[in-house]
């Protein structure tokens, strides 16, 4: 007995430091207290941001070579993430049905657009040699025909690209004073480089960026050293944001953008607010429906609801749990699922108590029996919600992952922290106040 | 209540065939998720004290937006300051023309699917359907594996998945409907949410025939029916509680979640409603009718 009480003192102190710890994020700091602060981790669509797709076209790398060609990209369009100064960007590599994808999530960013231009933008570098002069009629006259029309019929893509690239600097021209802008190979570059130019002297080189031919010029002679120089009819401007692209990063291999989702700030607010305000009113009507049917065993149910919601948004908070609309969903509705069991088990006393018994061998008589039905019955949504965050989008995987934790956690608490609570209050009474306790005619 | 079975075996009857009927005449309004395509949200604010409306009307929009070649575009009021465009799926440069044509719209939120994220994700909801029924199935084998009578194990298994099938028929063809004249559209968390109701649609049947079970093994009840009659007394009022717990908790997340959530808890409200009818008045009775008809044919 002194054990049980005991127990039961502990759980509520558990449920209230849970709470305090919940809610700490919003109190004012002078009641902060010890509590350490440790904010709620909100999906895009609760504060905001973007979430991007993008497709790697793996085609221009060798098999072997992806794997590395990917992780190059994805440290590029980190750098240029970390432009925006956003906490907790993510960049990440996905391989989804033989493609290789990168997804950047920017959370809370204000300039969507902006971010989305400048990730975007791709400055892909490609160097390119001549076709032989036969390929090129024949190309174009395909294209005559509606072929091949996405063949360039005068230039031919070599190995050399952007990734090869070490640096790109700013000169201007010592005659002309136009701007040029030097570039630096890997040595790996300045060798493909010098055996590109090594066959084609006397033939054009053309230069692309971006799909697009920025410079042809004619190569002279076989140039060593992994040094180059593009020059253009760039404007000093032009040249300067060119030089910081290719340095923020060529890409290694080029992206196409097949995805995007972005929330604004404020109706990212408004979602989380409207969510939040439902869950305390869908609290609150399960407290009070649990109240009125079963009035004092009610209360010890709706004391292990409060201890379960305090202990979930606490585990929220602690892995943490990424919390979308449809997260919170999950977990409103799985405190409709955590009376469930509660329900089973007060109908059962009830019951026992109508068949003569007294509420001392009613209480476990009830919790027993119940037992079977709630483990049943919660195993089939549990199936469920294994299965969705199995092969969910990131979406459905916040409402399984919620709903899931939330059914697991709400079997302990109903039953095993109610029976507590029951049991540490020691109910012997029998006939009439036990009645009137639990609500039967 | 199974006195008159044959009245809600005529109520399901007709609601399923309605729901069929809807679904094969209407389809589903499938949402980009699904399709590919873009989907803009933008906002028009009332530039300083006044609060008049300075939403453009959809007419107008249409009229300005038409023009960009963008293929066709669908405008929809949306709130009281907002308009919903869908489009095929844009770029990023034709998402900036086409805000740009919008005027002083703030954006709120813009989708862009491409159709290969779209038939993926469109698998994949396949996939975890199979993958639910599958399990599911597997489960009611298992929660039935104890040998019954007079009504063999695996026959209240068969009905518990004639139940589950009805539970989803319904908001499925609801959906159709409200697609139809409301243009509501279908996304992946109304997959989920079918997905959902069957787990609880087989959760309450179990609930029911568990219950059932145990009368029979302990021989309650005068015949067979009378047997069904009396556990459905026991278990009604807990049943309704449980779903009416669950009910709570959504409507408060339809009525105050917001938009995101909305057809979401509409569907699961629909969901728990007929799932909880039907292991009441659908599951229960479909076992006296197949004891009374087993009972026939092994007579003669």
């Amino acid at each position: 007995m002194v054990k049980t009480r005991f127990l039961a003192i502990f759980l509520l102190l558990l449920g209230f430091f849970a709470a305090y710890f919940d809610a700490a994020t919003f109190l004012p700091d002078s009641l902060k207290g010890f509590s350490p602060e440790v904010p709620f981790r909100l999906g895009l669509d609760l504060q905001g941001g973007i979430h991007l797709v993008y497709r790697a076209d793996t085609s221009v790398v060798g098999k072997d070579e992806i794997n590395t060609s990917m992780s190059g990209l994805r440290d590029v369009i980190e750098r240029r993430v970390n432009l925006f100064g956003v906490t907790e960007p993510i960049v990440q590599i996905q391989q989804q049905g033989g493609e290789n994808r990168l997804i950047v999530e920017l959370p809370g960013i204000k300039d969507i657009s902006g971010a989305v231009a400048l990730i975007g933008e791709t400055p892909y570098l490609e160097f390119k040699t001549q076709r032989l002069q036969e390929e090129s009629d024949a190309i174009l006259a395909d294209q005559k025909n509606g072929q091949r029309l996405y063949e360039d019929p005068y230039f031919i893509a070599t190995q050399l690209t952007g990734r090869f690239l070490k640096k790109a600097s700013l000169n201007f021209n010592q005659t002309t004073f136009e701007p040029e802008i030097s570039l630096e190979f890997t040595s790996e570059g300045g060798d493909l480089f010098a055996k590109i130019t090594k066959e084609n002297v006397g033939k054009p080189l053309a230069i692309y960026l971006d799909g697009a031919p920025i410079s042809v010029p004619n190569v002279r002679e076989e140039i060593t050293g992994g040094h180059a120089q593009i020059t253009g009819h760039f404007t000093s401007e032009e040249s300067k944001t060119l030089v910081q692209r290719l340095n923020s990063g060529a890409l290694p291999i080029p992206i196409e953008l097949i995805s995007q989702q972005s929330v604004g700030a404020s109706l990212g607010e408004e979602v989380l607010h409207k969510s939040v305000y439902a869950g305390v009113i869908g609290f609150l009507a399960v407290a009070l429906f649990l109240l009125f049917w079963y009035r004092f065993i009610g209360v010890a149910a709706v004391l292990a609801l409060a201890i379960y919601a305090s202990v979930v948004l606490m585990f929220f908070k602690i892995i943490p749990v990424t919390l979308s609309a449809a997260g919170i969903a999950g977990f409103i509705l799985s405190v409709g699922v955590a009376v469930d069991a509660n329900i089973l088990i007060f109908d059962r006393i009830k019951e026992e108590l109508r068949g003569g018994k007294n509420l001392g061998s009613a209480i476990p008589e009830g919790f027993a029996r119940a037992w079977t039905s709630i483990r049943d019955s919660n195993i089939s949504t549990l199936i469920t919600a294994i299965i969705l965050f199995w092969f969910g989008t990131s979406i459905v995987k916040g409402f399984a992952l919620t709903l899931g934790t939330g059914i697991l956690i709400s079997l302990f608490s109903s039953y095993t922290v109610t029976r507590t609570f029951l049991a540490a209050v020691n109910l012997k009474g029998e006939g009439k106040l036990s009645k009137i306790l639990l609500g039967i005619k | 209540m199974i006195k008159h079975r044959k009245i809600f075996y005529i109520i399901s009857g007709i609601l399923v065939a309605i729901s069929l009927a809807a679904f094969i005449i209407w389809g589903l309004n499938l949402a980009i998720d699904f399709t590919g395509g873009s989907l803009l949200e933008v906002e028009y604010l009332p530039a300083g004290e006044a609060s008049e409306q300075v939403r453009p009307s959809v007419e107008i929009v249409k009229e300005a937006v038409g023009g960009l070649g963008l293929g066709n575009i669908s405008v929809q009021p949306f709130g009281e300051k907002g308009l919903l465009l869908r489009t095929r799926d844009l770029t990023e440069e034709e998402h900036q023309v086409l805000l740009q044509s919008l005027g002083d719209a703030t954006q709120k939120r813009f989708d862009s699917i491409g159709p290969i994220i779209g038939q993926e994700l469109a698998r994949k909801a396949w996939t975890a359907i199979f993958l639910v029924i599958l399990m599911i199935v597997i489960f009611i084998a298992w929660a039935f594996r104890k040998a019954g009578r007079p009504v063999a194990s695996w026959k209240y298994g068969v009905i518990a998945v004639v139940a589950l099938v009805h539970d989803v028929t319904i908001p499925t063809g609801v959906f159709a409907a409200l697609g139809h004249f409301y243009h509501v559209e279908v996304d992946i968390l109304f997959v989920t949410a079918l997905l959902t109701i069957l787990g609880f649609s087989v959760h309450d049947t179990i609930v029911v025939f568990d219950r059932i079970r145990e009368n029979l093994k302990k021989g309650i009840g005068n015949s067979f029916e009378d047997g069904i009659e009396r556990s459905l007394g026991q278990v009604i009022g807990r049943s309704i509680k449980t779903s009416l717990a669950i009910l709570l908790v959504l409507a408060s997340l339809f009525f105050f979640g917001g938009e995101a959530t909305r057809y979401f808890s509409l569907t699961l409200i629909l969901g728990i409603i007929f799932g909880t009818y039907s292991s009441l008045f659908l599951a229960s009775p479909l076992l006296v009718t197949w004891y009374n008809w087993q009972q026939k044919n092994g007579k003669v």
